[in-house]
């Protein structure tokens, strides 16, 4: 398949159909388990990425999981930390960067006076907010989204949604989600899971419209998953 | 299962009785220790040298002596054990030979005491030709210590979540980053606790320095690393079985002083470990 820069992939499908696995073969993630085994390859920008150095390709792929995971550091130092581990030390350097991402993260109105307490006195949908931002802020290219929603209830849900509609302008974006609606409202494409598999992968409005395979026509419908 | 009340009644008691099996004996040997040997307890207890043949005078340099033993063991046992607990968690993969090793770190940790003594007069006295040291007994109390050190590591780095590691390397750290910013931290707690009860098994061990340092009598503070010491639990061997007619209080006194030095680590591990475990985040 193939992901085209400054688009939204959508992936739907049941739970345990390899969403997750499929966004961390892509970030090189999945390495960490001494069991996975990977065929074929994944390329970015006609390279394959097990022969980039992954640290840099950590920073160009970008990722927000299911839950949120707040470093246990500050608010500020969540952010920052990406940023510092690449070596800035300059205090002014940091602070901007750290605005501006906050900012795309629609979280800066909330934090701006409290950077400096823990990140886990923050709301549940101003964690994932915060996990957004702390990716922005070392400016990757791809951005994945592992069901961002998941734990996340209707408002905070439509906040989250609102920034990433936003960065669409700005980042490419494969947006794992458990809500069908969610990918019919935001993906330009979207990849159709099952057992593992990739089903089906269309413009989104002819998954929804006019889905080629049976299984993509009885998910979506609510037949099962 | 006409009696389910009985048959709990019964349990209960026979763990009341356990549980009271293990305290009283513990509360028994602390009451009885502080009752005959606070009395002895002063400044110049304390504070002076042995004289006499050790019947009279004060215990000074058996306490400093464990303090440099104690302190000499740590500095030797904690970076190694730390890396070593690092390197097990975090780099090795599960083969035979991480497996065999993890196998002899807990081996190590039964090893009786003298066997560590023997081991180490061998080792840093004959064949190092440190001779009866500060620093061959402190090698050997820091080599009996170190699966002690280990295992708590260990323990400290796995319980970080695995989610910090993962949330870290997404972000472009290295697996070092990680390790060194995210993981050490967040166990630091852990391996302070482990650190310190070896040091608590340090202060207390006699087998060990038996032949690797201890002075029967050496009226005097140590020089230097090469020099003897004297050291608490040796010392009051020496006063309780192979110098007649010492005061019952001297004894008791210098067990208490042990038994507080150790007492008191342990009460800073249990205090840590508190403290940080309000302060844990997830
Ligand atoms: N292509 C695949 N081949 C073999 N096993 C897979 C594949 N994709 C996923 N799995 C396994 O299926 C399980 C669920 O995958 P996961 O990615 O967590 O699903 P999801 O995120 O859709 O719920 C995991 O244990 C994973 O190892
Ligand atoms: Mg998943």
């Amino acid at each position: 398949m193939e992901i085209w820069s400054h688009e939204i992939l959508s992936v739907i499908g049941p739970s345990n159909s390899g969403k997750t696995t499929f966004l961390r073969t892509l970030n090189r993630l999945s390495d960490l388990h001494t069991a996975f085994r990977m065929s074929g390859a994944v390329e970015m920008d006609k390279r394959d990425i097990r022969e980039m150095d992954v640290e840099i390709l950590r920073r160009k792929i970008g990722m927000v999981f299911a839950l949120p995971l707040p470093l246990p550091l500050s608010i500020f130092e969540n952010v920052a930390y990406g940023i510092r581990m690449q070596g800035v030390r300059n205090k002014h350097e940091l602070e901007q960067r750290i605005e501006e991402a906050l900012r795309q993260g629609y979280l800066w109105d909330e934090v701006k006076d409290r950077l400096d307490e823990s990140a886990f006195k923050l709301s549940g949908g101003q964690q994932q907010r915060l996990c957004i931002a702390r990716t922005l802020a070392v400016q990757p290219e791809v951005i994945l989204f592992d069901e961002p929603c998941s734990g996340l209830d209707p408002v905070s849900t439509a906040k989250v949604e609102d920034a990433m509609v936003e960065l669409k302008k700005k980042y490419t974006i494969v947006l794992v989600t458990n809500n069908v609606k969610q990918a019919a409202r935001v993906g330009d494409k979207t990849a159709f899971f099952l057992s593992g598999e990739l089903v089906e992968l269309d413009k989104t409005d002819r998954i929804f419209t006019a889905p080629q395979d049976r299984r993509t026509d009885d998910y979506i419908s609510g037949k099962f998953g | 299962m006409s009696h389910p009340h009985r048959t709990q009644n019964i349990a209960f008691f026979f763990l009341l009785l356990a549980t009271l099996l293990i305290v009283v004996p513990v509360g028994l040997i602390v009451v009885i220790i502080v009752q005959k040997g606070l009395p002895a307890i002063n400044g110049q207890f304390l504070l002076d040298i042995p004289r006499q043949g050790m019947r009279a005078g004060g215990i000074f340099p058996a306490i400093v002596g464990t303090v440099y033993l104690v302190t000499g063991a740590i500095i030797f046992a904690l970076p190694i054990g730390l890396l070593a607990a690092i390197y097990l968690s975090e780099y090795s993969r599960e083969n035979m030979l991480t497996r065999l090793i993890k196998l002899a770190i807990v081996n190590l940790a039964g090893v009786p005491s003298v066997v560590y003594g023997l081991f180490g007069l061998a080792l840093f006295v004959v064949f190092f030709k440190f001779g009866a040291s500060i620093l061959s007994g402190s090698l050997t109390l820091g080599i009996m210590i170190l699966p002690i050190i280990i295992t708590a590591s260990r323990e400290a780095l796995e319980s970080v979540p695995s989610s910090f590691r993962e949330v870290s390397l997404s972000l472009g750290a290295s697996k070092w980053q990680t390790i060194r910013h995210i993981v050490l931290p967040n166990a630091i707690p852990g391996i302070l606790t482990g650190t310190i009860l070896g040091l608590g098994r340090a202060a207390g061990e006699t087998a060990p320095i038996l032949f690797t340092v201890a002075a029967f009598y050496l009226p005097r503070l140590p020089h230097s690393i090469f020099d003897q010491a004297m050291a608490l639990p040796y010392h009051l061997y020496v006063i309780s079985t192979q110098v007649p007619n010492v005061d019952e209080k001297t004894r008791y006194g210098t067990a208490f002083v042990l038994l507080a030095l150790v007492l008191v680590m342990n009460i800073i591990a249990v205090v840590i470990r508190t403290k940080f475990r309000k302060k844990k985040k997830w």
